[in-house]
Protein backbone atom coordinates (compact mmCIF):
# COMPACT_ATOMS: atom_id res chain seq x y z
CA UNK A 1 0.00 0.00 0.00
CA UNK A 2 1.54 3.30 -0.89
CA UNK A 3 1.04 6.02 1.67
CA UNK A 4 -0.46 8.71 -0.65
CA UNK A 5 -3.40 8.74 -2.85
CA UNK A 6 -3.67 7.00 -5.94
CA UNK A 7 -4.50 10.44 -8.09
CA UNK A 8 -1.06 11.87 -6.29
CA UNK A 9 0.91 8.47 -7.07
CA UNK A 10 0.38 8.83 -10.69
CA UNK A 11 0.67 12.98 -10.90
CA UNK A 12 4.41 11.84 -9.50
CA UNK A 13 5.11 9.91 -12.13
CA UNK A 14 3.71 12.51 -14.65
CA UNK A 15 6.42 15.18 -12.95
CA UNK A 16 9.62 12.78 -13.60
CA UNK A 17 8.77 12.51 -17.08
CA UNK A 18 8.12 16.27 -17.78
CA UNK A 19 11.78 17.06 -16.57
CA UNK A 20 15.26 16.04 -18.11
CA UNK A 21 16.37 14.59 -14.85
CA UNK A 22 14.22 13.20 -12.58
CA UNK A 23 15.64 14.30 -9.65
CA UNK A 24 14.17 17.46 -10.40
CA UNK A 25 10.63 16.31 -9.63
CA UNK A 26 11.14 16.03 -6.25
CA UNK A 27 10.72 19.58 -4.40
CA UNK A 28 7.23 19.27 -6.73
CA UNK A 29 6.20 15.86 -5.44
CA UNK A 30 7.15 16.81 -1.66
CA UNK A 31 4.56 19.62 -2.80
CA UNK A 32 1.74 17.57 -4.27
CA UNK A 33 2.45 15.21 -0.94
CA UNK A 34 1.60 18.24 1.49
CA UNK A 35 -1.05 19.52 -0.32
CA UNK A 36 -2.97 15.91 -0.03
CA UNK A 37 -1.98 15.52 3.43
CA UNK A 38 -0.91 18.85 5.08
CA UNK A 39 2.40 17.43 5.82
CA UNK A 40 5.03 15.22 4.66
CA UNK A 41 5.11 12.44 7.60
CA UNK A 42 8.17 9.77 7.40
CA UNK A 43 6.08 7.16 5.95
CA UNK A 44 5.94 9.84 2.43
CA UNK A 45 9.24 10.76 2.57
CA UNK A 46 10.25 7.14 2.18
CA UNK A 47 7.78 6.48 -0.45
CA UNK A 48 8.92 9.48 -2.35
CA UNK A 49 12.55 8.43 -2.49
CA UNK A 50 12.02 5.53 -3.48
CA UNK A 51 9.86 6.95 -6.08
CA UNK A 52 13.03 9.83 -7.29
CA UNK A 53 15.27 7.57 -6.80
CA UNK A 54 17.21 8.49 -3.86
CA UNK A 55 17.70 7.79 -0.44
CA UNK A 56 15.06 8.32 2.49
CA UNK A 57 17.63 10.21 4.68
CA UNK A 58 18.52 12.50 0.94
CA UNK A 59 14.73 13.23 1.08
CA UNK A 60 14.35 14.12 4.96
CA UNK A 61 17.35 16.63 4.12
CA UNK A 62 15.85 18.13 1.75
CA UNK A 63 12.80 18.57 3.47
CA UNK A 64 14.28 20.11 6.35
CA UNK A 65 16.30 22.55 4.12
CA UNK A 66 13.28 24.25 3.09
CA UNK A 67 10.81 26.66 5.59
CA UNK A 68 7.70 25.57 3.38
CA UNK A 69 7.94 21.95 3.92
CA UNK A 70 6.71 20.78 6.82
CA UNK A 71 7.28 17.63 8.83
CA UNK A 72 4.86 17.88 10.83
CA UNK A 73 1.13 19.31 10.47
CA UNK A 74 1.24 23.03 11.02
CA UNK A 75 -2.88 24.42 12.20
CA UNK A 76 -5.43 25.07 9.33
CA UNK A 77 -4.76 28.86 8.95
CA UNK A 78 -1.23 29.05 8.88
CA UNK A 79 -0.40 32.85 9.98
CA UNK A 80 3.46 33.73 8.81
CA UNK A 81 4.03 37.21 10.08
CA UNK A 82 6.90 38.85 8.48
CA UNK A 83 9.52 39.89 11.17
CA UNK A 84 12.50 41.56 8.93
CA UNK A 85 13.42 45.12 9.11
CA UNK A 86 11.50 46.43 6.36
CA UNK A 87 8.53 45.11 8.51
CA UNK A 88 10.08 45.90 12.01
CA UNK A 89 10.50 49.16 10.88
CA UNK A 90 6.76 49.54 10.34
CA UNK A 91 5.73 47.64 13.72
CA UNK A 92 5.30 44.09 13.30
CA UNK A 93 6.02 43.22 16.84
CA UNK A 94 3.19 44.64 17.42
CA UNK A 95 1.22 42.57 15.35
CA UNK A 96 3.07 39.47 16.09
CA UNK A 97 2.25 40.19 19.96
CA UNK A 98 -1.75 40.92 19.07
CA UNK A 99 -2.01 37.71 17.20
CA UNK A 100 -0.18 35.85 19.82
CA UNK A 101 -2.32 37.04 22.58
CA UNK A 102 -5.49 36.96 20.54
CA UNK A 103 -4.86 33.24 19.53
CA UNK A 104 -3.80 32.10 23.05
CA UNK A 105 -0.20 31.11 21.73
CA UNK A 106 3.20 31.89 21.48
CA UNK A 107 4.81 32.08 18.29
CA UNK A 108 5.76 28.77 16.78
CA UNK A 109 2.77 27.29 18.49
CA UNK A 110 -0.59 25.86 17.26
CA UNK A 111 -3.58 26.17 19.03
CA UNK A 112 -5.35 22.98 20.21
CA UNK A 113 -7.96 22.58 18.20
CA UNK A 114 -5.36 22.55 15.27
CA UNK A 115 -7.20 25.80 13.48
CA UNK A 116 -4.58 27.97 13.61
CA UNK A 117 -0.45 27.91 14.02
CA UNK A 118 1.36 30.94 14.24
CA UNK A 119 5.10 31.87 13.03
CA UNK A 120 7.43 34.48 12.54
CA UNK A 121 9.31 34.52 9.43
CA UNK A 122 11.50 36.03 7.04
CA UNK A 123 10.93 38.96 4.41
CA UNK A 124 8.05 37.68 2.27
CA UNK A 125 9.03 40.68 -0.37
CA UNK A 126 6.16 42.55 0.30
CA UNK A 127 7.82 45.06 2.10
CA UNK A 128 5.74 48.18 0.33
CA UNK A 129 2.61 46.54 1.84
CA UNK A 130 4.52 46.43 5.38
CA UNK A 131 3.93 45.21 8.08
CA UNK A 132 2.14 42.07 6.16
CA UNK A 133 1.83 38.39 7.09
CA UNK A 134 0.93 35.04 4.83
CA UNK A 135 -1.80 32.75 6.08
CA UNK A 136 -1.57 29.67 3.76
CA UNK A 137 -1.71 31.40 0.06
CA UNK A 138 -3.60 34.29 0.88
CA UNK A 139 -1.37 37.72 1.60
CA UNK A 140 -2.37 40.60 4.14
CA UNK A 141 -0.56 43.71 4.27
CA UNK A 142 -0.79 47.09 5.87
CA UNK A 143 -2.10 45.71 9.10
CA UNK A 144 -2.55 47.35 12.31
CA UNK A 145 -4.55 46.11 14.99
CA UNK A 146 -8.34 46.48 13.83
CA UNK A 147 -7.28 44.96 10.38
CA UNK A 148 -5.95 41.52 12.26
CA UNK A 149 -9.24 41.11 14.27
CA UNK A 150 -10.91 41.03 10.80
CA UNK A 151 -9.04 39.10 9.28
CA UNK A 152 -9.00 36.69 12.36
CA UNK A 153 -13.23 36.85 12.30
CA UNK A 154 -13.54 36.31 8.74
CA UNK A 155 -11.35 33.15 9.78
CA UNK A 156 -13.23 31.84 12.44
CA UNK B 1 9.46 66.21 -18.44
CA UNK B 2 7.90 63.13 -16.87
CA UNK B 3 9.71 60.27 -17.16
CA UNK B 4 7.10 57.27 -18.95
CA UNK B 5 7.25 54.37 -17.44
CA UNK B 6 9.06 51.36 -19.80
CA UNK B 7 9.28 48.35 -17.39
CA UNK B 8 6.33 49.64 -15.26
CA UNK B 9 3.87 50.68 -18.63
CA UNK B 10 1.49 48.54 -17.97
CA UNK B 11 1.53 48.08 -14.36
CA UNK B 12 -1.82 49.82 -13.30
CA UNK B 13 -4.39 48.99 -16.54
CA UNK B 14 -7.32 46.89 -15.62
CA UNK B 15 -6.42 43.15 -16.49
CA UNK B 16 -2.43 43.92 -17.14
CA UNK B 17 -1.78 40.58 -16.75
CA UNK B 18 -3.09 39.23 -19.77
CA UNK B 19 -1.73 38.92 -23.22
CA UNK B 20 -4.15 40.72 -25.02
CA UNK B 21 -3.54 43.98 -22.77
CA UNK B 22 0.22 43.03 -23.09
CA UNK B 23 -0.52 42.66 -27.15
CA UNK B 24 -2.63 45.88 -27.40
CA UNK B 25 0.68 47.87 -25.75
CA UNK B 26 2.93 46.31 -28.64
CA UNK B 27 3.81 43.66 -26.83
CA UNK B 28 5.71 40.69 -28.99
CA UNK B 29 7.02 43.10 -31.42
CA UNK B 30 10.47 42.77 -30.45
CA UNK B 31 10.29 38.74 -30.75
CA UNK B 32 8.79 39.04 -34.22
CA UNK B 33 11.25 41.25 -35.37
CA UNK B 34 14.45 39.58 -33.45
CA UNK B 35 13.46 36.46 -34.81
CA UNK B 36 12.92 37.47 -38.37
CA UNK B 37 15.67 39.76 -38.35
CA UNK B 38 18.75 39.04 -36.06
CA UNK B 39 20.75 35.74 -36.19
CA UNK B 40 20.56 34.56 -32.45
CA UNK B 41 24.71 35.49 -31.57
CA UNK B 42 23.81 38.83 -33.12
CA UNK B 43 20.93 40.01 -30.38
CA UNK B 44 23.39 38.61 -28.23
CA UNK B 45 25.67 41.28 -29.49
CA UNK B 46 22.94 43.79 -29.46
CA UNK B 47 22.53 43.08 -25.86
CA UNK B 48 25.91 43.49 -25.13
CA UNK B 49 25.77 47.39 -26.96
CA UNK B 50 22.73 48.07 -25.23
CA UNK B 51 25.06 47.92 -21.75
CA UNK B 52 22.27 46.69 -20.08
CA UNK B 53 23.88 44.92 -16.50
CA UNK B 54 22.40 42.09 -14.64
CA UNK B 55 19.24 43.80 -12.17
CA UNK B 56 19.91 40.65 -9.60
CA UNK B 57 22.11 42.48 -7.22
CA UNK B 58 25.84 41.78 -9.06
CA UNK B 59 25.28 44.21 -11.95
CA UNK B 60 27.28 42.47 -14.34
CA UNK B 61 26.98 42.59 -17.79
CA UNK B 62 24.07 40.09 -19.35
CA UNK B 63 25.49 40.03 -22.64
CA UNK B 64 29.15 39.26 -21.74
CA UNK B 65 27.82 36.64 -19.24
CA UNK B 66 25.98 34.90 -22.20
CA UNK B 67 29.29 35.12 -24.33
CA UNK B 68 30.72 32.87 -21.58
CA UNK B 69 28.77 29.73 -23.03
CA UNK B 70 31.37 27.58 -24.89
CA UNK B 71 30.77 28.06 -28.62
CA UNK B 72 30.19 23.66 -29.05
CA UNK B 73 26.33 22.52 -28.78
CA UNK B 74 27.36 18.75 -28.08
CA UNK B 75 25.55 19.15 -24.71
CA UNK B 76 21.93 21.21 -24.40
CA UNK B 77 21.87 24.78 -22.92
CA UNK B 78 19.85 25.69 -20.30
CA UNK B 79 18.05 29.11 -19.52
CA UNK B 80 17.04 29.52 -15.98
CA UNK B 81 15.04 32.70 -15.14
CA UNK B 82 16.33 33.67 -11.05
CA UNK B 83 12.08 34.84 -9.89
CA UNK B 84 13.41 33.49 -6.36
CA UNK B 85 13.25 37.32 -4.71
CA UNK B 86 13.66 37.36 -1.34
CA UNK B 87 16.35 39.88 -0.59
CA UNK B 88 14.99 41.79 2.36
CA UNK B 89 13.42 45.21 1.10
CA UNK B 90 13.20 43.86 -2.84
CA UNK B 91 9.77 43.44 -4.16
CA UNK B 92 10.26 44.35 -8.01
CA UNK B 93 10.14 41.36 -9.63
CA UNK B 94 7.49 40.17 -7.82
CA UNK B 95 5.44 43.20 -9.34
CA UNK B 96 6.63 42.35 -12.53
CA UNK B 97 5.14 38.47 -12.49
CA UNK B 98 1.81 39.76 -11.25
CA UNK B 99 1.34 42.83 -12.98
CA UNK B 100 3.12 42.59 -16.55
CA UNK B 101 4.05 38.41 -16.62
CA UNK B 102 4.26 39.31 -20.30
CA UNK B 103 7.06 41.58 -20.86
CA UNK B 104 9.07 39.09 -18.81
CA UNK B 105 8.01 36.29 -20.56
CA UNK B 106 9.27 37.87 -24.14
CA UNK B 107 12.37 39.05 -22.55
CA UNK B 108 12.61 34.64 -21.38
CA UNK B 109 11.46 33.84 -25.37
CA UNK B 110 14.51 36.49 -26.37
CA UNK B 111 17.25 35.31 -24.37
CA UNK B 112 16.66 31.58 -24.99
CA UNK B 113 16.78 32.46 -28.50
CA UNK B 114 20.12 34.63 -28.45
CA UNK B 115 22.08 31.58 -26.55
CA UNK B 116 20.33 29.02 -28.69
CA UNK B 117 18.34 27.09 -25.80
CA UNK B 118 15.42 24.68 -26.14
CA UNK B 119 14.41 24.12 -22.90
CA UNK B 120 14.23 26.81 -20.18
CA UNK B 121 13.53 27.11 -16.49
CA UNK B 122 11.19 29.73 -14.41
CA UNK B 123 12.05 29.53 -10.43
CA UNK B 124 9.87 31.22 -8.47
CA UNK B 125 10.20 31.77 -4.40
CA UNK B 126 7.54 29.22 -3.28
CA UNK B 127 5.92 31.98 -0.76
CA UNK B 128 4.80 33.62 -4.31
CA UNK B 129 1.79 32.12 -4.81
CA UNK B 130 -0.23 34.64 -6.57
CA UNK B 131 2.59 34.64 -8.88
CA UNK B 132 2.76 31.06 -9.50
CA UNK B 133 -0.69 31.02 -10.44
CA UNK B 134 -0.17 34.43 -12.85
CA UNK B 135 2.93 33.39 -14.64
CA UNK B 136 1.40 29.74 -15.14
CA UNK B 137 -2.13 31.48 -16.82
CA UNK B 138 0.49 33.60 -19.00
CA UNK B 139 2.92 30.71 -20.69
CA UNK B 140 -0.74 28.92 -21.55
CA UNK B 141 -1.36 31.84 -23.10
CA UNK B 142 1.55 32.38 -25.33
CA UNK B 143 1.96 29.22 -25.65
CA UNK B 144 -1.71 29.57 -27.54
CA UNK B 145 -0.46 32.43 -29.52
CA UNK B 146 2.18 30.33 -30.75
CA UNK B 147 5.23 32.60 -29.12
CA UNK B 148 6.23 29.60 -27.39
CA UNK B 149 6.60 25.90 -28.14
CA UNK B 150 7.60 24.43 -31.62
CA UNK B 151 8.49 26.81 -34.32
CA UNK B 152 8.08 30.21 -33.03
CA UNK B 153 6.49 32.57 -35.31
CA UNK B 154 7.31 30.58 -37.88
CA UNK B 155 11.26 30.92 -37.58
CA UNK B 156 11.66 26.68 -36.80
CA UNK B 157 12.94 27.57 -32.84
CA UNK B 158 11.46 25.60 -30.59
CA UNK B 159 11.75 26.59 -26.76
CA UNK B 160 9.55 25.04 -23.38
CA UNK B 161 9.57 26.51 -20.38
CA UNK B 162 9.30 25.03 -16.86
CA UNK B 163 7.63 26.23 -14.13
CA UNK B 164 9.43 25.63 -10.72
CA UNK B 165 8.55 26.16 -7.34
CA UNK B 166 10.79 27.48 -4.51
CA UNK B 167 10.22 26.09 -1.15
CA UNK B 168 11.35 29.02 1.11
CA UNK B 169 15.21 29.40 1.55
CA UNK B 170 17.25 32.86 0.37
CA UNK B 171 19.99 30.96 -0.35
CA UNK B 172 18.50 29.62 -3.79
CA UNK B 173 18.44 33.10 -4.91
CA UNK B 174 22.00 32.30 -5.27
CA UNK B 175 22.59 31.20 -8.61
CA UNK B 176 24.16 27.78 -7.98
CA UNK B 177 22.13 27.21 -5.12
CA UNK B 178 19.24 28.17 -7.41
CA UNK B 179 20.67 25.31 -9.72
CA UNK B 180 21.37 22.77 -6.76
CA UNK B 181 17.41 23.10 -6.20
CA UNK B 182 16.30 22.47 -9.43
CA UNK B 183 17.86 19.39 -9.35
CA UNK B 184 15.75 18.79 -6.08
CA UNK B 185 18.81 19.15 -3.67
CA UNK B 186 19.19 21.57 -0.65
CA UNK B 187 20.45 24.74 -2.00
CA UNK B 188 23.74 24.81 -1.33
CA UNK B 189 26.09 26.81 -3.04
CA UNK B 190 28.74 25.47 -5.58
CA UNK B 191 31.88 25.98 -6.14
CA UNK B 192 32.70 28.68 -8.73
CA UNK B 193 34.61 27.96 -10.92
CA UNK B 194 33.39 26.37 -12.82
CA UNK B 195 30.73 28.58 -13.60
CA UNK B 196 27.08 27.92 -14.76
CA UNK B 197 28.12 28.90 -17.94
CA UNK B 198 30.48 25.92 -18.59
CA UNK B 199 29.12 23.45 -15.96
CA UNK B 200 25.66 24.66 -14.47
CA UNK B 201 21.95 22.81 -14.55
CA UNK B 202 22.52 18.68 -14.87
CA UNK B 203 26.42 19.60 -15.58
CA UNK B 204 25.42 21.26 -18.95
CA UNK B 205 26.38 25.32 -19.66
CA UNK B 206 23.71 27.10 -18.34
CA UNK B 207 22.82 30.92 -18.21
CA UNK B 208 21.07 32.31 -15.16
CA UNK B 209 19.23 35.85 -15.61
CA UNK B 210 16.88 37.91 -12.86
CA UNK B 211 13.10 38.82 -13.82
CA UNK B 212 13.96 42.53 -14.67
CA UNK B 213 16.97 42.23 -16.21
CA UNK B 214 14.96 40.22 -18.99
CA UNK B 215 12.02 42.18 -19.10
CA UNK B 216 15.06 44.72 -19.99
CA UNK B 217 15.68 43.04 -22.80
CA UNK B 218 12.56 43.25 -23.83
CA UNK B 219 12.95 46.81 -24.03
CA UNK B 220 16.28 46.21 -26.06
CA UNK B 221 14.56 44.14 -28.72
CA UNK B 222 11.58 46.70 -29.08
CA UNK B 223 13.38 49.90 -29.65
CA UNK B 224 17.20 48.77 -30.70
CA UNK B 225 20.43 48.48 -28.43
CA UNK B 226 21.48 52.31 -29.56
CA UNK B 227 18.04 53.37 -27.94
CA UNK B 228 18.57 51.88 -25.05
CA UNK B 229 22.17 52.96 -24.62
CA UNK B 230 21.23 56.29 -24.23
CA UNK B 231 19.03 56.16 -21.43
CA UNK B 232 20.19 56.77 -17.64
CA UNK B 233 24.39 57.64 -17.54
CA UNK B 234 26.10 56.13 -19.98
CA UNK B 235 28.35 54.07 -20.74
CA UNK B 236 28.36 51.89 -17.68
CA UNK B 237 24.93 52.25 -16.16
CA UNK B 238 22.24 51.84 -19.04
CA UNK B 239 18.37 51.63 -19.41
CA UNK B 240 15.38 51.75 -16.65
CA UNK B 241 15.73 50.28 -12.81
CA UNK B 242 12.80 49.74 -10.71
CA UNK B 243 13.62 50.91 -7.17
CA UNK B 244 11.61 49.48 -4.25
CA UNK B 245 11.58 52.09 -1.17
CA UNK B 246 10.30 50.69 2.16
CA UNK B 247 10.56 51.59 5.62
CA UNK B 248 10.14 54.76 6.93
CA UNK B 249 8.03 57.32 3.86
CA UNK B 250 4.78 58.26 3.17
CA UNK B 251 4.43 55.98 -0.03
CA UNK B 252 6.08 52.65 0.40
CA UNK B 253 6.59 50.74 -3.50
CA UNK B 254 8.17 50.39 -6.64
CA UNK B 255 9.00 53.14 -8.30
CA UNK B 256 10.93 53.04 -12.17
CA UNK B 257 13.61 55.69 -13.44
CA UNK B 258 16.48 56.09 -15.68
CA UNK B 259 20.02 54.80 -13.50
CA UNK B 260 21.01 57.33 -11.71
CA UNK B 261 18.12 59.10 -9.75
CA UNK B 262 19.14 60.98 -7.20
CA UNK B 263 18.55 58.71 -3.99
CA UNK B 264 16.90 61.56 -2.22
CA UNK B 265 14.24 62.82 -5.43
CA UNK B 266 13.08 58.50 -4.90
CA UNK B 267 12.66 59.40 -0.85
CA UNK B 268 11.68 62.83 -0.82
CA UNK B 269 9.72 63.29 -4.31
CA UNK B 270 8.31 59.51 -5.61
CA UNK B 271 8.27 57.70 -1.84
CA UNK B 272 6.57 61.23 -0.89
CA UNK B 273 9.19 61.80 2.37
CA UNK B 274 8.94 60.68 5.32
CA UNK B 275 6.29 59.37 7.51
CA UNK B 276 7.07 61.32 10.79
CA UNK B 277 7.04 65.03 10.44
CA UNK B 278 9.52 65.44 13.48
CA UNK B 279 11.90 62.52 12.85
CA UNK B 280 14.36 63.26 10.45
CA UNK B 281 16.43 60.94 8.33
CA UNK B 282 18.70 58.79 9.67
CA UNK B 283 19.94 56.25 7.41
CA UNK B 284 19.38 54.55 3.79
CA UNK B 285 20.40 50.70 2.88
CA UNK B 286 20.39 51.33 -0.79
CA UNK B 287 20.42 48.45 -2.48
CA UNK B 288 18.73 45.39 -0.39
CA UNK B 289 19.77 44.40 2.96
CA UNK B 290 23.12 43.20 2.06
CA UNK B 291 24.50 46.28 1.11
CA UNK B 292 26.48 48.72 3.43
CA UNK B 293 24.40 51.92 5.24
CA UNK B 294 24.45 55.18 4.11
CA UNK B 295 24.15 57.64 6.80
CA UNK B 296 21.36 60.62 6.43
CA UNK B 297 25.02 62.74 5.36
CA UNK B 298 25.88 60.67 2.35
CA UNK B 299 22.54 60.26 0.82
CA UNK B 300 23.51 62.76 -1.88
CA UNK B 301 24.18 60.08 -4.38
CA UNK B 302 23.11 59.20 -7.37
CA UNK B 303 21.22 55.31 -7.62
CA UNK B 304 23.15 53.47 -10.34
CA UNK B 305 25.83 51.08 -10.20
CA UNK B 306 28.99 53.38 -10.22
CA UNK B 307 28.07 55.91 -7.85
CA UNK B 308 27.29 54.01 -5.39
CA UNK B 309 30.65 51.66 -5.51
CA UNK B 310 31.98 55.42 -5.46
CA UNK B 311 29.64 56.30 -2.03
CA UNK B 312 31.03 52.72 -0.46
CA UNK B 313 27.78 50.84 -1.00
CA UNK B 314 26.50 49.63 -3.92
CA UNK B 315 23.17 49.66 -5.78
CA UNK B 316 22.55 45.17 -5.15
CA UNK B 317 18.60 44.93 -5.82
CA UNK B 318 17.82 48.41 -5.77
CA UNK B 319 15.91 47.89 -2.43
CA UNK B 320 16.35 51.22 -0.45
CA UNK B 321 15.19 50.73 3.09
CA UNK B 322 14.51 54.15 4.85
CA UNK B 323 15.21 54.81 8.82
CA UNK B 324 14.36 57.82 10.56
CA UNK B 325 15.56 59.30 13.54
CA UNK B 326 13.31 57.01 15.72
CA UNK B 327 15.28 53.79 14.64
CA UNK B 328 17.70 52.19 16.91
CA UNK B 329 20.79 51.22 14.74
CA UNK B 330 21.83 48.32 16.92
CA UNK B 331 17.74 46.46 17.04
CA UNK B 332 18.05 47.03 13.06
CA UNK B 333 21.13 45.40 12.61
CA UNK B 334 19.91 42.69 15.07
CA UNK B 335 17.02 42.31 13.08
CA UNK B 336 19.01 41.38 10.14
CA UNK B 337 21.60 38.86 11.43
CA UNK B 338 18.86 36.74 12.75
CA UNK B 339 17.27 36.93 9.13
CA UNK B 340 20.97 35.43 7.89
CA UNK B 341 21.30 33.13 10.81
CA UNK B 342 18.17 31.71 9.40
CA UNK B 343 18.85 31.35 5.90
CA UNK B 344 23.06 30.73 5.87
CA UNK B 345 23.03 27.36 4.41
CA UNK B 346 25.20 26.31 7.01
CA UNK B 347 27.44 24.96 4.23
CA UNK B 348 30.81 26.96 5.36
CA UNK B 349 31.68 27.51 9.00
CA UNK B 350 32.72 31.05 8.72
CA UNK B 351 29.10 31.64 7.98
CA UNK B 352 27.29 28.97 10.00
CA UNK B 353 28.95 30.43 12.87
CA UNK B 354 29.74 33.68 12.12
CA UNK B 355 25.68 34.70 11.80
CA UNK B 356 25.40 33.09 15.11
CA UNK B 357 27.74 35.54 16.51
CA UNK B 358 26.30 38.26 15.12
CA UNK B 359 22.65 37.20 16.62
CA UNK B 360 24.27 36.91 20.26
CA UNK B 361 26.65 39.55 20.21
CA UNK B 362 24.00 41.75 19.24
CA UNK B 363 21.01 40.31 21.52
CA UNK B 364 23.26 41.13 24.53
CA UNK B 365 24.30 44.86 23.47
CA UNK B 366 20.42 45.46 22.86
CA UNK B 367 19.53 43.85 26.23
CA UNK B 368 21.85 46.19 28.09
CA UNK B 369 24.53 43.43 28.34
CA UNK B 370 27.24 44.60 25.95
CA UNK B 371 30.66 43.91 27.14
CA UNK B 372 33.61 46.45 26.65
CA UNK B 373 35.36 45.58 23.36
CA UNK B 374 31.90 44.38 21.36
CA UNK B 375 31.59 46.65 18.64
CA UNK B 376 35.29 45.65 17.95
CA UNK B 377 34.17 41.95 17.96
CA UNK B 378 31.30 42.43 15.66
CA UNK B 379 33.93 44.53 13.32
CA UNK B 380 36.61 41.64 14.14
CA UNK B 381 34.04 38.68 12.96
CA UNK B 382 32.75 40.47 10.11
CA UNK B 383 35.97 40.51 9.01
CA UNK B 384 36.68 36.96 9.13
CA UNK B 385 33.65 35.85 7.65
CA UNK B 386 34.16 38.24 3.97
CA UNK B 387 35.81 36.53 1.71
CA UNK B 388 35.93 32.59 3.71
CA UNK B 389 32.83 31.29 2.50
CA UNK B 390 31.85 29.57 -0.75
CA UNK B 391 29.01 32.20 -2.54
CA UNK B 392 28.73 36.06 -1.53
CA UNK B 393 26.02 35.45 1.41
CA UNK B 394 29.34 35.62 3.96
CA UNK B 395 29.59 39.27 2.34
CA UNK B 396 25.97 40.17 2.33
CA UNK B 397 25.98 39.84 6.31
CA UNK B 398 29.73 41.27 6.21
CA UNK B 399 29.18 44.47 4.92
CA UNK B 400 26.05 45.12 7.06
CA UNK B 401 27.73 44.70 10.42
CA UNK B 402 31.06 45.87 9.48
CA UNK B 403 29.09 49.45 8.06
CA UNK B 404 26.36 49.58 10.80
CA UNK B 405 29.05 49.36 13.55
CA UNK B 406 31.36 51.57 11.74
CA UNK B 407 29.01 54.37 10.69
CA UNK B 408 27.14 54.46 14.22
CA UNK B 409 29.67 53.31 16.23
CA UNK B 410 28.78 56.07 18.90
CA UNK B 411 25.09 54.51 19.40
CA UNK B 412 26.59 51.13 19.50
CA UNK B 413 29.22 51.83 22.36
CA UNK B 414 26.31 53.91 24.06
CA UNK B 415 24.31 50.73 24.64
CA UNK B 416 27.30 49.32 25.73
CA UNK B 417 28.19 52.15 28.25
CA UNK B 418 24.89 52.50 29.93
CA UNK B 419 23.61 49.54 29.70
CA UNK B 420 20.55 50.66 27.88
CA UNK B 421 19.53 51.24 24.59
CA UNK B 422 19.09 54.78 24.28
CA UNK B 423 16.80 55.32 21.93
CA UNK B 424 13.95 52.17 22.61
CA UNK B 425 13.12 49.98 20.85
CA UNK B 426 9.31 51.24 21.04
CA UNK B 427 10.46 54.55 19.06
CA UNK B 428 11.46 52.06 15.85
CA UNK B 429 8.81 52.43 14.61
Amino acid sequence: MIPVHPETDRRIDELKAGFPHAGSALLPALYLIQEEKGSIPEEAMVYVAEKIGVSPAFVAGVVSFYTLFHPRPVGRHHIQVCRTLPCALRGCGEILAHLSKRLGIKEGETTPDGRFSLVAVECLGACDTAPMMQINDQEHGHLDRAKVDAILESLR
Amino acid sequence: MAYEPLLLRNVGKPGSETIDVYLASGGYQGLRRVVKEFAPEKFVEEVKAAGLRGRGGAGFPTGMKWGFLPKTKDRPRYLCVNADESEPGTFKDRLLIEKDPHLVLEGIILSAFAIECHTAFFYIRGEFHTGYRTFAKAIEEARAKGFLGKNILGSGYDLDLILYRGAGAYICGEETALLESLEGKRGLPRIKPPFPAVVGLYGCPTIINNVETLANVTLIAERGASWYAGLGRPPKNTGPKLYCVSGHVKRPGVYEAPLGIPLMELIQERAGGLVHPDRPLKAVVPGGSSMRVLPATKCDVLMDFDSLIAAGSMLGSAGVIVMDSGTCMVWALLSLARFYAHESCGQCTPCREGTGWFVKVLERIERGEGRPGDVDLLIDVASRVEGNTICPFGEAIAWPVDSYARVFREEFEDHVAHGTCPIGATAAR
